[in-house]
């Protein structure tokens, strides 16, 4: 793996390390042996062909894979400033993922109310008091961008808003819960132009109050809305670094086929 | 061969083949007409003998050795409470059952054999749960020729229904929602109790109202345990006066049900009891029907506001 220079040269601060992670399927080996840091309230894409292992390194952050069985991890993901290895066996999943958020591929929003959706997470963690509940909705869904949109018509199903609306309401549902980290998962592959625009900008404001790791299948959106990328192929890491250096003059020969579209 | 040829060939072919669907749709429309006109005419004939008959005597009248003031009040009072009983045991086990096999059984060779076996189960004759219930609830575990025994054989009849459709709501719940239920730190039992229990109600609850319809018509197992064929009184009351207000009495009491009231009028020699019949025959169908409606309309105003 080829680490650009100037990772070191930023002033962020570690939020995670990734050491010598390996991820088996039952006999197949999908990560092949990750190393890589997390920045501090700075957002981090993966990208890479399909199939090359970006969404499943990314559900090992939350441990998703831990709902199926047959999965096993090898290796560390750090979680600072506590340095607890996420992955330890000892360490509950669901410890993990009260601490780490996830929005997903498709807008999956519950089939309850606007509130409920936002308010779930909370729920989850026992709060019951409706004024708590009511400020951490409130306050999610503007960081959401979607307050204004829905503040009126809080109980109606969430099913009623747009393809558009319905991703911000899910960001809104893993922001209520104030995560460490926000994991996104493709999160505009289902969405029109129009909507992307508006989770793009949603990203890079959500930049200051959170640690983001997105995966995307479009490069574009990684060089618009990531300060850090790694390009990944076959289960490896290729390359990582600063997003405009691994854009505009990679290390890698295979980091630069992919990028400049010769490949992938 | 010219334009006009071809195309001439082509029509040619497609009367040809249109013929077929003639034929299909007329052997459909007979098998079809077969299922429907039989039903018909038997419902018609049931309302044509049993109509007069109906009336608030005959619902708040006991039965009768004359057959005009013979009434299915203990039929139908002993047919609503084996029901609630039936209730009360195969709604929480069945949907136990199905939420465990669905989400936290490990997917092993003795859960399949068991998933396998509950199917299966949904194909055994009543009769059998009726000997497993004489054997088990009757004389085992004493609790006599009674309301409960009647309960219980009919909510094993049903607990396979009820358990199978309880599974293939949850299935149907997309992978998406529950990942998003867990990758909020939900845990099993928060997702199971929030999300897919809520969510798969509309199936679940059709799946109990089709079990039930099929309980209330069952005979073979009430008659294998002892149900009376003629009884002139009621259970004890389930509400008293007196502290703790609800009395568990009922139970064991001895009772009838209305496919019994029917076969035992059905078997007399004169003729009006065969009216009576008719007429009791009438009410369970029509219970029955109203059953499947409520389940229709439920699967359809509880999914609509569900789309995934």
């Amino acid at each position: 793996m080829h680490e650009s220079t100037d990772v070191h040269a930023t002033s962020t601060q570690y939020k995670s390390e990734v050491r010598d992670l390996s991820f088996y399927y039952g006999e197949f080996n999908a990560l092949k042996n990750i190393n890589m840091v997390l920045h501090e309230k700075q957002v981090t894409a993966l990208i890479g062909p399909s199939g090359c292992g970006k969404s499943t390194f990314l559900r090992c952050f939350n441990r998703m894979h831990d709902l199926y069985p047959g999965n096993r991890y090898m290796g560390e993901i750090i979680l600072h400033p506590d340095d607890v290895n996420i992955l330890a066996s000892n360490v509950d999943p669901i410890e993990v993922r009260m601490r780490i958020s996830m929005v997903f591929q498709k807008p999956n929003p519950f089939p309850k109310s606007i509130y409920e959706n936002v308010a779930y997470g909370l729920r989850v963690r026992g709060v019951r008091q409706r004024a708590v509940l009511d400020e951490k909705v409130e306050e999610a869904l503007r960081d959401a961008a979607l307050w204004d949109e829905v503040k009126d018509r809080l109980n109606q199903l969430a099913f009623n808003l747009s393809g558009g609306q319905q991703q911000r309401l899910c960001i809104a549902r893993a922001l209520a819960t104030d995560p460490e980290i926000l994991l996104f998962d493709e999160p505009t592959s289902a969405l029109d132009p129009i909507a992307t625009a508006s989770i793009e900008e949603l990203i890079t404001d959500l930049k200051d109050k959170v640690t983001i790791l997105i995966v995307t299948h479009n490069m574009q959106q990684a060089a618009r809305v990531s300060d850090y990328t790694a390009y990944m192929y076959l289960g490896e890491l290729i390359e990582f670094g600063v997003t405009d250096t691994i854009f505009i003059k990679p290390k890698n020969k295979q980091t630069e086929d992919y990028i400049t579209g010769r490949f992938g | 061969m010219s334009n006009t040829d071809k195309l001439h060939e082509i029509r040619a072919i497609i009367v040809r083949h249109k013929r077929w669907d003639l034929m299909f749709m007329a052997v459909g429309m007979f098998a079809l007409m077969i299922a429907v006109l039989t039903f018909t005419v038997l419902f018609a004939q049931m309302i044509i003998d049993g109509m007069p008959r109906l009336s608030w005597d005959f619902f708040t009248s006991f039965p009768s050795r004359r057959p005009g003031s013979a009434g299915i009040l203990s039929a139908w009072v002993g047919t609503s409470l084996v029901m609630l009983v039936t209730i009360v045991a195969a709604v929480p086990m069945g949907i136990g059952a199905g939420v465990y096999l669905e989400e936290y059984a490990p997917k092993n060779l003795v859960t399949e054999i068991i998933e396998v076996n509950v199917t299966n189960l949904a194909g055994v004759p009543s009769i059998i749960y009726g000997l497993l219930a004489l054997g088990l609830f009757v004389y085992q575990l004493g609790f006599g020729q009674s309301i409960l025994s009647a309960g219980l054989a009919l909510a094993l009849l049903i607990l396979p229904v009820v358990i199978v459709t309880t599974r293939e709501a949850i299935r149907a719940i997309p992978v998406a929602i529950r990942e998003g239920a867990y990758a909020l730190g939900a845990t099993k039992w928060q997702t199971v109790s929030d999300h897919l229990i809520p969510y798969a109600a509309a199936g679940i609850l059709t799946g109990i109202i089709i079990g039930l319809a099929r309980a209330i018509g069952e005979t073979a197992p009430i008659i294998t345990i002892g149900a009376m064929t003629f009884i002139a009184f009621l259970p004890p009351s389930l509400v008293q006066t007196e502290f703790p207000f609800l009395s568990f009495e009922w139970l064991t009491s001895p009772f009838t049900v209305m496919p019994i009231q029917m076969f035992n009028w059905v078997s007399r020699p004169e003729e009006a009891f065969q009216l009576n019949a008719a007429a009791a025959g009438l009410v369970l169908v029509v219970m029955t029907l109203a059953m499947n409606g409520l389940a229709i309309y439920l699967r359809y105003h509880m999914r609509k506001k569900i789309k995934w």
